[in-house]
């Protein structure tokens, strides 16, 4: 038995919560006797729809170990694991293996991301059905870092996904628009000579997908919202019943595309940093609901990827380790919002997108994931992580909040700050 | 001031400086001996990912009447083409003694991050890196508009009027920041598909219609060549339409007035941006463009190299 003495719910109610083996058994105030956790918050652990564990094919990135360390390492009890490794996640055995690499792992959760179409290449449906009957259960698709931008390949998706009872997670990015672009497109772009990534691409292929979702009535998952316009699609999409959800990256809720003045790769991401005005319409999106969820989009590359020209290097940066900091920083501190609403875009939420069972709550009977952080901590974020990369946008930034335990399945997979070995 | 990466590194004092000193320094090169020995001792590595012979030779010859020694590592020809990377050839020529790089390469920001990623411990000099900057072709346009114009310090009121494909120029870019910079009223002029109206940001006015630019009697008339190599898909109909909107041609060759200069980067492509009556033309400064390029590459290579911080 363990006890959590003292700690404050989302609800703002302090209390103490039991947990037995896997399991929680009670919530509320007891005699016995336990750690201090008094001025710590206790919440369901964090679910992050959109990780990149760069395993198999890029281990030197990361791997499902290494990438579970920092999960945990911000709280995290489950990832969802991008399909864009190598070999592509778009057959049961990939998704199969990567799920058993994440239970020798042992440090949350890995769920595995399907493929949308064979390859990534946008053409052909990959194994949908025999990865959804696999051992790995896959509920989510997606063909990130690609868009699938073929109408009628995104419509016969979306159709066949809706009967395995899945959803499909769109990387909106109309390539056409996109080619060779390297950064948000305005005077910034301009100035620079650096190809404009217009945010039409990215509005264009949200607005057509939350239709197709509404004509063959499924659900519809968008990646990584970066502007204001893709605000005001989803926002009219939801107003119109269509069954669309939205997600936001730590990155583009703090960042701005100033940043790439600097021409340093480890502002270089997909999609890119926008303008200040985008930024500010994510924060209230995110507040009001019409965003739905923070997916950390966590990028890892190795140095060589990034220790070049700008236009030579990878997009994507890593963010497992920010996110809370980051969700602190936009719902919390301001007085926006509270610890409810922070809760569920990083847990409740995720999971139920995700049709995640055993997360997202802290409930009597109920798997014990959740994590513990103090709100008044701060620290000066590292550019290194647990993670094997360390092209973190975040490094040198002054963070609010520290993640002080996570428990996963009722063991500490972070104790004071520190990742348990597995 | 160790690196030239972009005019924005430049305020009016030390851009006037090196104008100043380029003035100087360019007597030497009408002397029976054009050399000086400011920078012996010193080696120049000119690192050139894209072909581009003018340039080269005028960095090469400007480093040598300051008794520089001169490397020239053309990419095209090199470990480059073997994949090595920018990082490890800066490093190996560095390895070899170089004292300053000069760079040009086709991505834009190359010369920025050479400079500032801790590669090296050189100078380094944009001679051209992507769509972004080529400060010293800008350098040598504002001589050449000041001593032509006999304007004084700075470019005060002077109205240059810079025309073509703007949007994949970097000539364009520098010679906006520097130009305005200095006082001159900077216009835009050329197609919509490439002339975005972003570009009024960099303070310069924008227009479409090189007729009603004329109009506003600008007292410099720069012409841009069409980069075709830099360009991803169709920007315009055709040749053929381009140079019947856009050549510094017939009715609007005579528009121009007496006392306006025709300006040029080079290398021109006579008969589509530029006729020939027009290129040859008393008021076209080109080989005055050519003659200046020197003197400011020798004024630029001795504020970074000869120590004077």
């Amino acid at each position: 038995m363990q006890v959590f003495k003292g700690v404050s719910l989302a609800s703002g109610e302090t209390t103490d919560i039991t947990l037995e083996g896997a399991n929680v058994t009670k919530v509320g105030k007891t005699t016995e006797s336990g750690l201090d956790c008094s001025g710590l918050m206790a919440l369901p652990g964090f679910v992050d729809l959109h990780t990149h564990l760069r395993q198999p094919g890029y281990e030197a990135s990361e791997t499902v170990l290494s990438g579970s360390r920092s999960g945990a390492a911000g709280g995290y009890t489950a990832l969802f694991a991008m399909a864009n490794s190598d070999p592509v996640a778009d057959t049961a055995s990939v998704v199969e293996q990567v799920m058993k690499l994440g239970e020798e792992a042992g440090l949350l959760e890995v769920r595995p991301i399907g493929a949308v179409t064979k390859g990534l290449a946008g053409t052909e449906l990959s194994a949908l059905g025999l990865m959804a009957n696999s051992k790995a259960k896959v509920k989510v698709f997606s063909d990130d870092g690609h868009c699938v931008h073929d109408p009628l390949v995104m419509q016969r998706a979306l159709t066949y996904v809706k009967g395995l009872g899945a959803v499909i997670a769109q990387h909106a990015q109309e390539p056409r628009l996109t080619e060779g672009s390297q950064m948000n497109s305005g005077e910034l772009s301009t100035e620079l000579g650096l190809k404009g990534w217009p945010s039409v691409a990215e509005e264009s292929i949200i607005a057509r997908d939350a239709l197709l979702a509404e004509q063959v009535g499924a659900r519809l998952h968008i990646c990584h919202l970066t502007t204001a316009g893709a605000v005001d699609v989803v926002r009219w999409a939801k107003a119109r019943g269509i069954q669309i959800t939205a997600e936001v990256t730590p990155h583009h809720l703090m960042l701005t595309e100033e940043l790439v003045r600097s021409y340093d790769p480890v502002y270089k991401v997909n999609p890119p940093l926008r303008r200040m005005e985008d930024t500010l319409a994510l924060r209230e999106a995110l507040i009001d609901g019409t965003i739905d969820i923070i997916g950390t989009d966590h990028a890892p590359h190795s140095s060589e990827k990034k220790d070049c020209e700008w236009e030579q290097a990878a997009f994507g940066m890593v963010g497992l380790e920010h996110a809370a900091s980051v969700a602190q920083e936009v719902l919390i501190e301001p007085g926006a919002s509270d610890w409810r609403r922070f809760s569920e875009v990083m847990s409740s939420k995720p999971a139920e997108i995700g049709s995640l069972e055993g997360h997202g709550t802290i409930a009597e009977g109920q798997p014990a994931n959740l994590v513990l952080i103090d709100p008044a901590g701060s620290r000066t974020a590292d550019a290194v992580t647990h993670s094997l990369s360390s092209n973190n946008p975040f490094a040198g930034m002054e963070l609010k909040g520290r993640v002080v335990h996570t428990i996963f399945r009722g063991k500490f997979s972070l104790r004071d700050g520190k990742v348990k070995n597995a | 001031m160790k690196h030239l990466t972009s005019i924005r590194e430049l305020d009016t004092g030390s851009a006037i400086a090196i104008l100043d000193n380029a003035d100087e320094l360019g007597a030497v090169n009408s002397r029976e001996v054009k050399k000086l020995p400011a920078l012996r001792g010193k080696t120049v590595v000119n690192l050139f990912y894209e072909n581009s012979t003018r340039t080269r030779i005028s960095f090469e010859i400007a480093a040598k009447r300051l008794s520089a020694d001169v490397i020239n590592f053309a990419a095209a020809t090199s470990s480059v083409s073997k994949g090595e990377s920018l990082k490890d050839t800066a490093q190996t020529l560095e390895a070899l003694g170089a004292d300053a790089t000069v760079i040009r390469h086709p991505m834009s920001g190359a010369a920025q991050t050479l400079a500032t990623k801790g590669w090296i411990s050189g100078s380094v000099v944009n001679a051209g890196d992507g769509s972004h900057e080529h400060p010293t072709q800008a350098l040598l346009d504002a001589l050449t508009i000041r001593q032509i114009k006999k304007s004084g310090n700075d470019l005060a009121g002077i109205k240059v009027l810079i025309v073509g494909d703007i949007q994949h120029s970097r000539v364009a870019r520098s010679n906006v920041l520097l130009l305005s910079l200095l006082g001159a009223e900077v216009t835009l002029a050329g197609p919509e598909t490439l002339l975005p109206k972003t570009f009024a940001a960099m303070g310069c006015k924008i227009s479409h219609s090189f007729e009603e630019a004329l109009a506003e009697k600008p007292d410099v008339v720069m012409m841009l060549r069409v980069q075709r190599e830099r360009m991803q898909g169709t920007f315009f109909p055709s040749e053929r339409e381009y140079a019947a909107k856009w050549s510094l041609s017939g009715e609007r060759f005579k528009m121009l007035g007496k006392d306006t200069t025709i300006l040029h980067p080079g290398p021109m492509n006579r008969g589509f941006e530029i006729s020939n009556e027009a290129a040859d033309d008393p008021r076209s400064a080109v080989l005055t463009q050519v003659r200046n390029g020197l003197s400011v590459r020798m004024a630029v290579l001795y504020k970074l190299m000869a120590g004077e911080g």
